[in-house]
């Protein structure tokens, strides 16, 4: 299933009920070198739009947020030492959490591709 | 041995870590009288600390060697013009380092009883006496050390006002904040319990007025607003009074961020502006030095209003050149919010203020504020050809420029700032505030001579002229000739190092 | 004006080029109702004698320690600074520069932060340290601040036997951040006394404890092993805070770390700066390296620069105020660098042979006066076991007989009463602390002093 993305810059793929999910190739490219992600605890449960962890580069910090309500079921620990992945390869292996979402595979307020493209035209 | 492969080239020398100049016998201090060993690990049994501290031993000759080398890789406000916008870096005067240290005054005890220390009590209620007249406001609180400590002061007070409110009115949580604040604003308002409501600026670079009414609206949820005036784009906010006025009406107070002080000094009193509370930097307007950051100090002056919750503690004057020192709370109509720092406050820092502002005085002080715009509008007026000022009109103590002049030249305003090392001036304040875009923010102080400013005037002309012909590439190099050049901030950031560690032996030394 | 060099023919051919008539055209934007024409009630410029005159006016009434033997304590320390760091920290590099956020031109400031980073964490037993704060009060603060945000829970216990003004300083800026304090009684040592203290501070932790904050030696100058608090601390998931007001003592004792502290905070002001009426001083703030996320305050890292050279810059600036705004670890702006700088250079001094043994001087005098008092009838020493400063129980309100020793040129102490007024326990107990600069002529003249109060 193909990449979803939100106004915070954060994309999104389902597969069954889980989703994966990471920041946008512009959002790393905003924030200049990660030196730190701040990754959600796994088992915990977060409502759409809580924030569930930050993204810190040398200069600046951007929360992400969860994009729908659901539980926290696998951190990306790769990026706890190598958070360079995730501007290297942010749709790939910079992703950062995956998320059981609690009312399924259907996620509200979301752009497609071309959507997110047209919201981003610098990107 | 200085940890790297780098030798001294002239009088630039690369020195070593105090760590790795130890020689564990070596000490630079000499003791009267001696230590019996014995008796201590008897007395001090198992809380006697016999593991090494592991602290390096240096003669004193070594230990001077060590920070005058260091010394020498710093740039000064005594060795040249520091174009730092909103941060007031003027000359540092050398009298109030002596007077700081007078025997009697920078060597008491802070607990000593109060009528051994009438004089420092008295210079407690002079130096408030002089923040109070320049302000126009009726009360200060002295005890804040630092600008940041300062605002948590006032906003302290202004929550304390508002929770002695009846019903709904104590609940006022929204504070209005421009959004060219500088960033302790905000965090200074949620430390205090109230939620920030940014309020944008207008194409002329002050609040835009009619934003701030919407935002305002009947103000009944409103505890107040954190102004800067002038503002962090070196304008004067000209509805200042009329936005005070508007708050007050609607039960809120009206919080001043005093550090562009500089350019106002002597001309317009805050407290006639309708201001509630007001720091004041100490390191910016009244000289104290900077220290390559503090201590500083953040006296607050205070409104009838806000004055009964001033903190612990402060002096009272009890008789004729009779003094007092109020540490807890007193009753009456006094209902300090509380304690915000050990002991009284910044004294070695009050001491130079004081004698600053004496050296000045009312005359002076006047004079210094005029000369600071003057110079401010001396370089905006020799620069306004070649870069782009971000506002057409006179500026205030700082000049702003935006960074279109730079367009197409492959020249950012980090590139053009860290060009200007070469050229032997410390870069200004780049991309702040944040409501222009890759701002640089130049405030010259009224310490620099006509001579040291077109001496800085030719320079940025230079730079510009550089810019434009190119390469670009010359610029992404700078600085050259610094004693480092661009610094790995990622690599400091990722690969966490605070602190000295011995080394270890490798892995394969050890297989 | 000594510190305006432009002269007015300057100021005019200025003002051509502006374009402006006088420096009033320049505050046309100022609305004129808000204007200044007036004159201040304030004295007009003077030259430096007259100003000199003015501060030694100022001086001359008040008793200096260097004209009375001084055994104050009580969080401010006199101590002996050398000659050297006096000069070394007026040199004007460090002096009149800025914040380091220039690194190329500011490795001065930052090497010497990262050697006093390394010497703060040595001192304290832990793994990182930051480059300074305010004082110690307010690093006590932050530290209750940053155990919240560590362990996300809301409650501090607060020792009874921590410093008055910092705990006034912790539950002042903390008030409105919903933090819920639990607060000791004072428990004043006597020989009678059982020293239950930390046992009863361990009781006090529950599920909802972030932090313990606990001085040593602490306000009556006691001493302790925290290992077993530190132990109790642990096993709730609660971190133990540890307060330092004396940093000399750290040349004898077991440090907190080794104790198990997870923070420790500290007043630095006995190395490297003198007394100067309570500031400006320097916080310390040391922690374990799990926690260096959600420490407060400037820290200085290592790097390279493109040539590949040892460099030093500000890092994890992320966490701070000019990022984060309304979402920062803290409002702190500033650190404290030039008393942070003589507190470096001090040590350097010092080293691991000068700090040890001015310790054991200081804790040997104490000995000494400790001893010479105990004869005294009417006089009690109430602390056991203590590094450089005691309490003492006089048969008479404290603070009476410390005026009165005032008026005879001698500063014998802090009177309890000033730290815990209302307190009646207090009442007759008097702080005294004694350090190298007491000498034995001093401390016979306390002696004989105190033994002649009726």
């Amino acid at each position: 299933m193909s990449a979803k993305f939100t106004e915070n810059d954060e994309w999104i793929t389902v597969d069954g009920e889980i989703g994966t999910v990471g920041v946008t190739s512009y959002a790393q490219d905003q924030l200049g070198d990660i030196v730190y992600v701040e990754l959600p605890t796994v088992g915990k449960t977060y409502k759409a739009g809580d924030e569930i962890g930050v993204v810190e580069s040398v200069k600046a910090a951007a929360e992400i947020f969860a994009p729908a309500d659901g539980e926290v079921t696998e951190i990306n620990a790769a990026l706890e030492d190598k958070p360079g992945v995730i501007n290297s390869d942010p749709a790939g292996d910079g992703w950062i959490y995956k998320i059981k979402l609690s009312n399924g595979p259907q996620v509200d307020g979301l752009m497609d591709d071309a959507a997110y493209k047209a919201f981003r035209p610098d990107a | 041995m200085n940890g790297s492969q780098f030798s001294h080239q002239g009088l630039q020398f690369e020195e070593s870590l105090l760590f790795e100049l130890d020689r564990p016998d070596s000490c630079g201090v000499d003791f009267d009288g001696h230590a019996d060993l014995g008796l201590a690990e008897d007395s001090l049994g198992n809380l006697y600390r016999r593991a090494p501290i592991a602290l390096p031993g240096l003669s004193e000759p070594e230990v001077v060697r060590h920070y005058t080398r260091l010394s020498q890789k710093n740039y000064s406000i005594d060795s040249g013009l520091y174009p730092l916008g909103s941060c007031t870096m003027k000359h540092n005067p050398r009298l109030n380092e002596k007077l700081a240290r007078l025997e009697g005054l920078g060597d008491l005890h802070p607990l000593q009883p109060v009528a051994t220390v009438q004089g420092v009590l008295a210079l407690y209620d002079d130096i408030g006496r002089w923040l109070q007249e320049i302000c126009g406001m009726p009360a200060v609180a002295l005890s804040p050390a630092a600008g940041a400590h300062g605002e948590l002061c006032g906003m302290m007070c202004i929550r304390a006002a508002i929770d002695e409110k009846e019903g709904e009115d104590s609940s006022r949580r929204r504070v209005l904040v421009p959004e060219s604040a500088h960033g302790t604003n905000p965090s200074t308002a949620t430390i205090c319990g109230f939620t920030v409501d940014p309020i944008p600026a207008d194409a002329g670079g002050r609040i835009d007025m009619m934003a701030f009414k919407d935002k305002l609206g009947d103000g009944s949820d409103v505890a107040g607003i954190m102004i800067t005036n002038p503002n962090t784009c070196g304008l004067f906010e000209t509805d200042i009074a009329k936005i005070a006025e508007l708050i007050h009406a609607s039960g809120g107070y009206v919080y001043c961020d005093g550090a562009n002080l500089n350019a106002i000094m002597g001309r317009v009193r805050p407290g006639d502006l309708g201001i509630d509370c007001m720091h004041i930097n100490l390191h910016k307007t009244f000289s104290t030095p900077h220290g390559g950051g503090g201590p500083g100090a953040g006296p607050v002056v205070l409104s009838a209003a806000l004055a009964p919750y001033a903190p612990l503690p402060w002096v009272v004057k009890t008789g004729d050149d009779k003094f007092d020192l109020i540490e807890h709370e007193p009753g009456g109509p006094a209902k300090p919010f509380g304690r915000l720092k050990g002991f009284h406050g910044q004294t070695g820092m009050f001491i130079r203020a004081l004698a600053y502002m004496m050296s000045h005085g009312r005359d002076g002080l006047r004079q210094a504020s005029g000369d600071a715009v003057l110079n401010a509008n001396y370089v905006l007026a020799k620069l306004k050809d070649v870069m782009s000022p971000a506002f057409p009109e006179y500026c205030k103590h700082e000049a702003l420029f935006d960074d279109s002049f730079l367009a197409g030249t492959g020249v950012s305003t980090m590139d053009f700032a860290k060009a200007m090392i070469d050229e032997g001036f410390h870069p200004m304040t780049v991309y702040f505030p944040l409501v222009v875009h890759g701002a640089m923010l130049i405030e010259p102080t009224e310490t620099e001579s006509k001579f040291a400013l077109d001496e800085f005037i030719g320079a940025m002309r230079v730079l510009v002229e550089r810019a434009r012909t190119g390469p670009a590439e010359k610029f992404h190099q700078a600085p050259r000739l610094a004693p480092r050049r661009r610094i790995d901030e990622t690599e400091a950031a990722r690969n966490l190092r605070l602190r000295w560690l011995p080394e270890e032996p490798t892995r394969d030394a050890a297989d | 004006m000594r510190y305006l060099p432009l002269t007015d023919g300057e100021r005019m051919s200025m003002l051509a080029d502006i374009g402006a008539a006088g420096i009033d055209d320049l505050f046309e934007d100022v609305p004129v109702a808000a204007r200044f024409d007036g004159r201040f009630e304030l004295t007009d410029h003077m030259g430096e004698m007259a100003v000199t005159e003015a501060f030694q006016g100022f001086a001359e009434r008040n008793l200096s320690p260097a004209r009375a033997p001084c055994f104050l304590g009580a969080g401010a320390y006199r101590h002996h600074v050398p000659a050297s760091v006096d000069h070394l920290i007026q040199r004007g590099e460090f002096m009149t520069a800025y914040t380091p956020y220039q690194p190329e031109i500011s490795q001065g400031t930052l090497q010497t932060l990262y050697e006093f980073q390394t010497q703060v964490a040595l001192l304290t037993g832990m793994d990182v340290a930051n480059a300074s704060m305010y004082d110690g009060a307010t690093a006590c603060a932050e530290a209750v601040l940053m155990a919240r945000r560590v362990t996300k829970r809301s409650g501090a216990i607060l020792s009874g036997n921590l410093h008055p003004h910092y705990r006034d300083v912790a539950l002042t800026t903390c008030r409105h951040l919903a933090t819920v304090f639990d607060r000791a009684d004072p428990a004043i040592p006597g020989p009678e006394a059982a020293d239950n203290e930390l046992a009863d501070l361990a009781a006090r932790i529950d599920d909802q404890t972030a932090c313990v904050v606990v001085q040593n030696p602490d306000i009556f100058g006691r001493i302790r092993d925290l290992t077993d608090l530190a132990a109790a601390c642990h096993a709730s998931g609660a971190l133990l805070v540890a307060v330092v007001t004396e940093v000399i003592s750290l040349g004898a004792l077991v440090s907190p770390g080794e104790m198990g502290a997870d923070i420790v905070v500290a007043e630095g002001q006995s190395l490297g700066n003198g007394l100067s009426f309570g500031g400006p001083y320097l916080g310390l703030l040391a922690t374990r390296s799990r926690f260096i996320r959600q420490m407060p305050g400037r820290l200085c890292g290592e790097s390279h620069d493109v040539d590949g050279r040892r460099s030093y810059t500000l890092t994890l600036s992320a966490r701070e105020q000019h990022i984060r705004r309304e979402k920062a670890t803290s409002n702190i702006c500033t650190n404290s660098g030039l008393t942070a700088l003589a507190f470096s250079i001090h040590l350097a001094l010092l080293g691991e042979k000068g700090l040890r043994e001015l310790a054991l001087i200081n804790h040997h005098r104490a000995l000494t006066l400790a001893a010479k008092l105990d004869e005294i009838p009417g006089v009690e020493i109430l602390t056991e076991r203590y590094f450089n400063e005691f309490t003492v129980r006089l048969s008479q309100s404290a603070e009476t007989v410390v005026d009165r020793l005032a008026e005879n040129n001698i500063l014998a102490g802090v009177p309890m009463s000033r730290l815990f007024p209302g307190n009646n326990d207090v009442e007759d107990l008097v702080l005294i602390a004694v350090t190298e600069t007491v000498s034995e002529r001093d401390i016979d003249r306390l002696a004989t002093a105190l033994g002649a109060q009726k």
